[in-house]
Order: structure tokens, then sequence, then C-alpha cells
């Protein structure tokens, strides 16, 4: 299984999609987060492995 | 990735940004190099990046910080006044700190609390209370200009919020570059074309540390609610945020919302601080402070 993690939310998906179906499938718009794998960011076309932990970062701030 | 220059790699990405900026600068007439710009910064990525790429791009460039004196649990303004200060230190720049409650007796939620423009969120005090403040330091320290860390996304809030409102005031004022005017320091938002997701990546890979949580008060706020909203568009038509900040940009060049007939704003100095405002007697800030 794949882990993303938003703040203290953690959601578990299916290996073999990209980013950017497993940000769709949890519900969240690409455009307002990054994603960080083992140190590096990842971009939307990544395809998302087997025990991979992804680390999402908001990027939205109110002002 | 469709509308972003994320897929460049790192080391590219990293030149991007600052020479992008650096552009845009000139494009828009913010500043030039023999000009002294203070940068307002908070403590999170946006302006914090905006004083490393000035910075980087060897502008004369120091920075201000406000003490909102936000705290709670989080401790909002305690920890975003840590981060800043670590940032000017490592990178040996000049920064101002401005206490608001040690200026004036009063921190912004209580300032908010005695005015009657609060009313359950002091964001429209801290608004009224930043501007005085950067204006008062630009003046008293010669600044020739004051640069803000606004993104696409914050200027794309704002224009919807107007455009919902056709406040034709606003839509006239929001520019990249707000000309100085007497006692008013020249106001420049040198990010504006910059997707925040692309502010959030330069932030990541450059390594810089700033405030992750959200001032409290803004959560559940209107701009947040229309971005995600302008995201939600985005997602479904890539590049419809950028078009529709330069499409107005352009709109108003060729002459759109401009005045029928000019008609100028009379300014007149606040007798107790001494900027300008259109107000009959003391400025807005000048009468939230007297109240408490
Ligand atoms: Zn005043």
């Amino acid at each position: 299984m794949v882990k993303l993690i938003l703040r203290n939310q953690e959601y578990e998906i299916r290996p073999g999609v990209t980013l950017l179906a497993a940000l769709k499938k949890i519900g969240l718009l690409p455009e307002a987060v990054l994603a960080v794998r083992a140190g590096e960011m990842i971009l939307e076309d990544e395809i998302l492995q087997d025990g991979d932990v992804v680390k999402l970062v908001a990027v939205i701030s109110g002002g | 990735m469709r509308h972003h220059k994320l897929a460049l790699c790192k080391e590219h990405y990293l030149e991007w940004i600052p020479a992008q900026t650096a552009r845009f600068i000139k494009k828009y007439w913010m500043f030039g190099p023999d000009e002294r710009v203070l940068v307002a910064v908070s403590g999170g990525k946006d302006s914090l990046s905006l004083w490393d790429i000035l910075w980087r791009l060897g502008y004369q460039v120091d920075g201000l910080y406000l003490g909102l004196g936000i705290d709670g649990e989080a401790g909002y303004s305690t920890e975003s006044h840590r981060l800043t200060e670590k940032f000017a230190i490592e990178r040996g720049l000049k920064l101002h700190v401005v206490d608001i409650q040690q200026e004036y007796g009063a921190s912004i939620p209580m300032l908010a609390e005695k005015s009657r423009r609060g009313q359950g969120r002091p964001c429209s005090v801290c608004g009224v209370a930043k501007r005085h403040e950067m204006n008062r330091i630009a003046r008293d320290f010669g600044y020739d200009v004051l640069a803000t860390g606004h993104n696409l996304d914050d200027e794309v809030a704002v224009l919807f919020a107007n455009s919902l409102a056709w406040s034709v005031d606003l839509l006239r004022r929001q520019e990249p570059v707000l000309h100085e005017s007497d006692g008013l320091a020249r106001k420049v938002k040198p990010l504006c074309r910059f997707y925040e997701k692309e502010m959030a990546a330069y932030a990541l890979l450059r390594g810089i540390e700033y405030i992750y949580e959200e001032c409290p008060f803004a959560i559940g706020s209107t701009s947040i609610y229309y971005k995600e909203m302008l995201n939600r568009l985005e997602s479904d038509r890539p590049g419809a945020k950028l078009a529709y900040y330069v499409k107005f940009l352009e709109s108003k060049k060729n002459g759109m919302f401009s005045p029928p007939t000019s008609q100028e704003f009379i300014l007149t100095p606040c007798p107790q601080c001494g900027q300008p405002t259109s107000a009959d007697g003391l400025c807005s800030f000048c009468k939230i402070v007297r109240k408490t």
C-alpha cells in the first residue's frame, strides 16, 4: 500500500497509480498540495509504488 | 506539470524563480538597483522567499517583522518571529521588528475587540495596522519601496472578491505597483505572477524554514474559501487563474475601470501620526488605537 500524510491525517491507497490519481481519490486538489517522498519533491505524473510514504504539504494560506 | 515549472530539476527551478522575479520587477517598473527596499515579512513561505530572492538578486533589501500578538495554543506570533529572526541571522540581513503591543499598548486581538471593525475577526484591524506600520517604518528609515509577498493565488482571490462586489475603486487600485503619493511609500508585489504552489515549492527546495501553521484567525476565512474554489476551476481548466489576473491587468491598461473624469481623492495628514488620510481628522489606525 501507499501511505499519504497531510498534517495529522493519513490515507492509504493501492500502489501503481499516479500521484494525480491518488490525490483525486482522496479528494484533494493537486493545486493545493506539494508531495514529498523520501525527502524529494515528486510531481503529479509520478507512479506510486508499494511501501511509498508520501508527505503532503498544504500550500494555501489565508492572507 | 501543466502550468507550473515544477518539472524543472531542483537546480534550475531555484534559478528560474529569481530570474522570473527579476523580469517582473523590470516589466512592471517596480524598483531599480539603487533603491532601498523594505520587505514585509510574516515568517510565512511567500515573504521569506521574497526576501531570499531579492537578496540573491543583489537588491538593497531589509526586512520588517510586525509582532501582532496572536498567540494561543500554537504560539503563532512567537514562532513566526523566531523563524524570521533565524532567517535574517543566517543570511546576515537587517531586520526591523515592531511589536504592536509594546508600541501602542495593545495587541491586534485586543485592538480588534475595542473596535467596531472587529466583529469576530481581527483581520480588518490587522490589515489597517500592518499598512500603517509598514508606511511608518518605510518613511522613518527612508526606504523607497515597500515589497510584500503576495502571490498569484492571493491576487486572484482578491480580484474575485472585488469582481463579485464590483468594487471599482478597489479594482482600480489592485496593481503589481502602487506608486508613491505624498507621505506613502511605493508598494510592489514582485511575486504576483507565481502560483502559490510554485512559491511553496521554492521555499521547500531552497530549504527555507517557514511557519507552516496558519494564523488562527485565517482558518475558515473568505479568502481561503475563494482560493479553494479557484483551485477547483484551475484543476478543470489549467491556466485559468493566471489568465484571469493577466487579462484583468491588460483590460485596465486598455481603459476599463478608468474614471470617467479624473476625480482625485483629497488626502490630508493625520494630526496624530502625519500619514495621509481621506478621513476628516484621525486616520483609521489612530482611531482604532485611540479606543484602547
Ligand atoms: Zn494617524
